[in-house]
């Protein structure tokens, strides 16, 4: 039987970059993905005959370190795409328009006070973003008894916060926890422009502008990216850099394995207390390793593959409480033709639907109580302008992030609530786009249960598990499994549930392999 | 006056919840309580001692007594995964445990530290009861987490039971016409039909708390009356007497029985830092099972193991007779060096000594021990530094203990 140093389970983004690293140092690596496609989250797949779309549309934060040291560019990834143009729309047509990146974006549809108070803010929040980007490619130092290179990641920080000045480091730690609204209301005026600038630290949470917690937090981890937070849609789409990471996976010797679905991580139980020592699929075969590294959620990963009989009590309690409910759901749309946004020229952007904070507030209101959301808000793509691939000349794809929509319905998740739902949020897409109707050919909406089930993430949930204070850094996804390795000897966790989370972003992936390899020696 | 008379009534009302419930044996019991020295145990009135704490612990040591162990917690672990959910929550590897028998163990939280001890009793293939001395259904239900197919209930109200302890006791129940009691063996149990019927049924174990020979009577509460009347009335003749927690607390010590709050501080109620203990710590090492690959606790504990405990469990003879309630100990007659200190101490009328458990830095246990008393003298203080010798064996362990059938007294 073959016996491999490393069993990577999923087929995500993260599953394989970590498994590419592995390879790359030599060892002898198979990625076991439970679907046809690879990519989790993020693969291609049709929903309608001819139309193909991600769950996944933009990147905002994927790493320029894991691209190089993957060389993703030899295999087809462009990662130097043009940033898209972040606009809040207004159904008379009066959008908030913010073109470019950076210091050098150029906001239209805002007062001159608040074009200034842009720059003003997003230097602020850039220098805090700097500061923390090492660490989302870093171990997180163990609660408790740190080594001396984990405690060096304290100093690190600690360094790194002294280095801002006295002024910058008090107001970083004001405002890291700030609820958005808060952060939004002492810096501009615009509506709807502060709707749009908390929007990326809310998306794919439980959380809207008036929670406190991990909302700032969550903008800067996504500020981290090439174009300091705004995002791109490389050439050839999501599905080029799925592409390049399986090439690249493949080069490095990684033998992958689709349509293979793991029911168990087999552990060998002795006097010498537990070890894993491969996978058990759910036809019944079994794999061998050293390693067994899952970039399946926490949740599924020990309660259902482990194990509670091989867990502590306590541990298993905290793994079972996890916050991993998504809210988001995933519209789309087969499309005749393009819709005409009434005053929008082009639709190359990430058009947002969201008219005030209170709009955000409102809408997550409901789905605090198990309904989605009245007068839901959404980003939307269309993601075939990027990649004609996606659809039959001519026609296009729209791709939709619709929020709140809870992942337990209070009534259950019917056929009747989800048309519902769908009905809904193209009445609210009409009221910006009053032709779309006329341009559907299909559509599906998938609500986080739906999301659950085809994707195979607990709770449907954007980053495998709330990426809230509670369940962040060193305590993601909880603490005693932080640093990548768990209870369990020679089992690892490599996917969006642990640091730094989730998004197209390989940190993951690329810490896990780090820590594999360190104990290896 | 009639306004207040009122204000108590109301008040009493008030407070219905919190008063102290009475056990299925209070109607019997509380005859016996001439001196109305009533304490609580887990929200039940509970004698402290009947009419005379001595005299209680002698019917234990030379005659037979009954004790009131329906306050005691009992939960019914049932279901397919009951013995994994088991295995894992305890130190010691149950999976061997057959139908009718009784273990003693204890469970620990994930860092090692104890959280209780207890018995487990297997009733059929995938009934298990667990016993324990303080409430532990939120664990318990926490341990059952990611089990398809197990429930824990709490099953403490509904059963009457009753401790039936001392060298006589085989024979008072002979007496009561528990045919084959005589052949039911240590940690052992037993099903009869209560009185003849066979709808009634009256469950025995033999275990205990007294380190002597003596049983544990299980029934229906609706039967606990007619089980007292019963046993009383075969007793008769053998001085049978409840006894309440001062003398089953010196049969205890004499048998080397550990206490929650007296030798060690439950972990999940523990505030400071390592101020509860490791099974190894209280020399329960012979209940970890290192054998068995995983049990809550498991990795911290062989690092406990390994490393040796801190402070371990002795069994003190201490020179004369003065109580050594909470002395320090120390490694020589300077008292310079503080080594440890006393958790449980009494004047032992069947050892004749003066006997103590104690908690000892591991280190010093060879050495010489000595123990400072304080004592009052007609109220003046006085203060005594006295010599103690550590034993290895329980203070009071009688053959007729283990012997089945048990020798006649
Ligand atoms: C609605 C929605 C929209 C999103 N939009 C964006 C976006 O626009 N931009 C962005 O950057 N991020 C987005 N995200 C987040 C991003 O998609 C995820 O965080 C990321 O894809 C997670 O990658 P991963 O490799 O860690 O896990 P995943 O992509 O979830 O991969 C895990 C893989 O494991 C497989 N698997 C599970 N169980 C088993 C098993 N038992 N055996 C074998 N294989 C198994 C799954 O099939 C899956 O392929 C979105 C998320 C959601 C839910």
């Amino acid at each position: 039987m073959n016996h491999y140093d490393t069993i990577i389970i999923g087929g995500g983004h993260n599953g394989l970059i970590c498994a590419t690293y592995l390879a790359k140092k030599g060892q002898k690596v198979l990625v076991l993905e439970a679907s046809t496609e690879l990519g989790g989250l993020a693969a291609t797949r049709e929903f309608s005959p001819g139309f193909n779309a991600s769950v996944a549309h933009t990147l905002s934060h994927f790493s320029a370190k894991v691209a190089k040291d993957l060389n993703l560019a030899a295999y087809g990834f462009d990662f130097n795409a043009a940033p898209m143009t972040n606009i809040a729309l207004n159904s008379d047509g009066e959008h908030v328009i913010v073109e470019g990146w950076g210091a050098s974006s150029k906001l239209s549809g805002v007062s001159d006070k608040d074009k200034e108070s842009y720059r003003e803010y997003h230097q602020l929040l850039k220098r805090f973003a700097d500061l923390l980007k090492p660490f989302w490619l870093k171990t997180m130092p163990r609660i408790g008894h740190s080594s001396l290179k984990e405690s060096l990641t304290y100093a690190h920080l600690g360094l790194k916060m002294r280095m801002l000045g006295k002024h910058d480091m008090g107001e970083f730690m004001r405002v890291a926890t700030l609820p958005a609204r808060d952060l939004m209301d002492e810096n501009f005026d615009n509506k709807q422009l502060k709707a749009l600038l908390s929007w990326d630290g809310l998306i794919g949470s439980k959380m809207a502008p008036r929670s406190p917690n991990a909302t700032i937090l969550s903008l800067l981890y996504r500020m981290s990216g090439k174009y300091e937070g705004a995002h791109a849609l490389p050439k050839g789409g999501i599905e080029s850099l799925i592409n390049a990471l399986k090439s690249a996976a493949i080069t490095a010797g990684v033998e992958i394995r689709t349509g293979a679905k793991v029911k168990k991580i087999s552990i060998k139980a002795d006097e010498n207390g537990l070890r894993s020592e491969g996978v058990e699929l759910q036809s019944g075969e079994q794999l061998l390793s050293n390693n067994v590294a899952s970039a399946v959620d926490p949740k599924r990963t020990f309660l259902d593959m482990v194990g509670a009989e091989n867990l502590e009590i306590d541990f298993t309690h905290r793994i079972n409480r996890l916050r991993c409910e998504g809210y988001v759901a995933k519209l789309h749309l087969a499309l005749s033709d393009l819709p005409k946004f009434t005053g929008l020229d082009s639709l190359d952007g990430r058009m947002v639907i969201a008219e005030e904070m209170d709009s955000i507030e409102f809408a997550f209101d409901d789905a605090k109580y198990g309904e989605a959301s009245q007068k839901p808000v959404m980003e939307i793509v269309i993601p075939s302008l990027a990649d004609s691939s996606l659809a039959p000349k001519g026609q296009h794809v729209l791709s939709a992030h619709v929020m709140y929509v809870p992942y337990k319905h209070k009534n259950g998740w019917t056929e009747e609530a989800k048309a519902e739902l769908y009905e809904r949020v193209i009445d609210t897409l009409a009221s910006y786009a009053p032709d779309i109707r006329e341009k559907i050919i299909a559509g599906e909406i998938l609500t986080p249960l739906d999301l659950e089930q085809q994707y195979h993430v607990t709770g449907g949930h954007w980053h495998h598990g709330e990426l809230s204070i509670s369940q962040m850094l060193m305590m993601r996804p909880t603490y005693e499994a932080a640093q990548y390795n768990t209870p369990i000897p020679g089992l690892y966790l490599c996917g969006a549930g642990s640091h730094p989370g989730g998004g197209l972003m390989g940190g993951p992936g690329h810490n896990a392999a780090n820590e594999i390899l360190k104990a290896k020696q | 006056m009639n306004t207040l008379m009122n204000s108590n009534h109301d008040l009493a009302a008030a407070y219905e919840d919190e008063q102290l419930q009475v056990t299925h044996f209070h109607a019997r019991s509380s005859k016996f309580n001439i001196r109305e020295a009533w304490t609580a145990w887990n929200g039940y009135k509970f004698a402290d001692y009947y009419y005379d704490a001595q005299y209680e612990y002698f019917c234990v040591r030379n005659s037979c007594a009954t004790y009131d162990i329906c306050p005691m917690q009992k939960y019914y672990i049932t279901g397919k995964d009951a013995m994994t959910m088991l295995n894992r929550l305890v130190t010691r590897d149950i999976s061997k445990l057959n139908i009718n028998r009784v273990t003693y163990l204890c469970w620990c939280t994930d860092d090692g530290r104890m959280i209780d001890d207890g018995t487990v009793f297997r009733l059929s293939e995938d009934k298990y009861m667990l016993t324990s001395g303080s409430p532990c259904i939120a664990w318990f239900k926490k341990a059952a987490v990611g089990y398809d197919d197990v429930e824990v209930t709490d099953v403490s109200d509904e059963i009457a039971a009753l401790a039936f302890q001392g060298p006589t006791s085989c024979e008072v129940l002979k007496k009561m016409g528990l045919e084959g009691i005589e052949n039911l063996k240590p940690f052992n149990i037993m099903h009869f039909p209560f009185k003849g019927d066979s709808d009634k049924k009256l469950t025995i174990s033999r275990t205990g708390f007294t380190g002597d020979l003596g049983y544990e009577l299980w029934i229906d509460p609706s039967q606990a009356l007619d089980l007292w009347d019963e046993l009383y009335l075969a007793g008769e003749d053998y001085n049978i007497h409840p006894y309440g927690e001062t003398a089953l607390n010196m049969a205890r010590i004499e048998a080397g029985f550990i206490l929650p709050g007296t030798e060690f501080n439950e972990a999940l109620k523990t505030v400071h830092l390592h101020h509860d203990q490791t099974p190894f710590e209280l020399n329960l090492g012979w209940l970890v099972d290192f054998k068995k690959p995983h049990f809550n606790g498991r990795t911290a504990l062989l690092k406990d193991k390994t490393d040796g405990p801190e402070y371990t469990l002795v069994k003190l003879d201490i020179d004369g007779n003065k109580a050594a309630d909470d002395s320090y100990l120390y490694d020589s007659k300077k008292c310079k060096n503080h080594i440890g200190y006393i958790t449980s101490t009494m004047w032992s009328p069947v050892v004749k000594a003066n006997i103590a458990l104690a908690m000892v830095k591991t280190k010093y246990i060879k050495g010489q021990i000595w123990a400072e008393i304080y004592y009052s003298k007609e109220i003046r203080p006085k203060q005594k530094i006295v010599e103690c010798t550590v034993v290895n064996k329980p203070f009071w362990a009688p053959a007729r203990a283990r012997a089945t059938p048990p020798l006649r007294y």
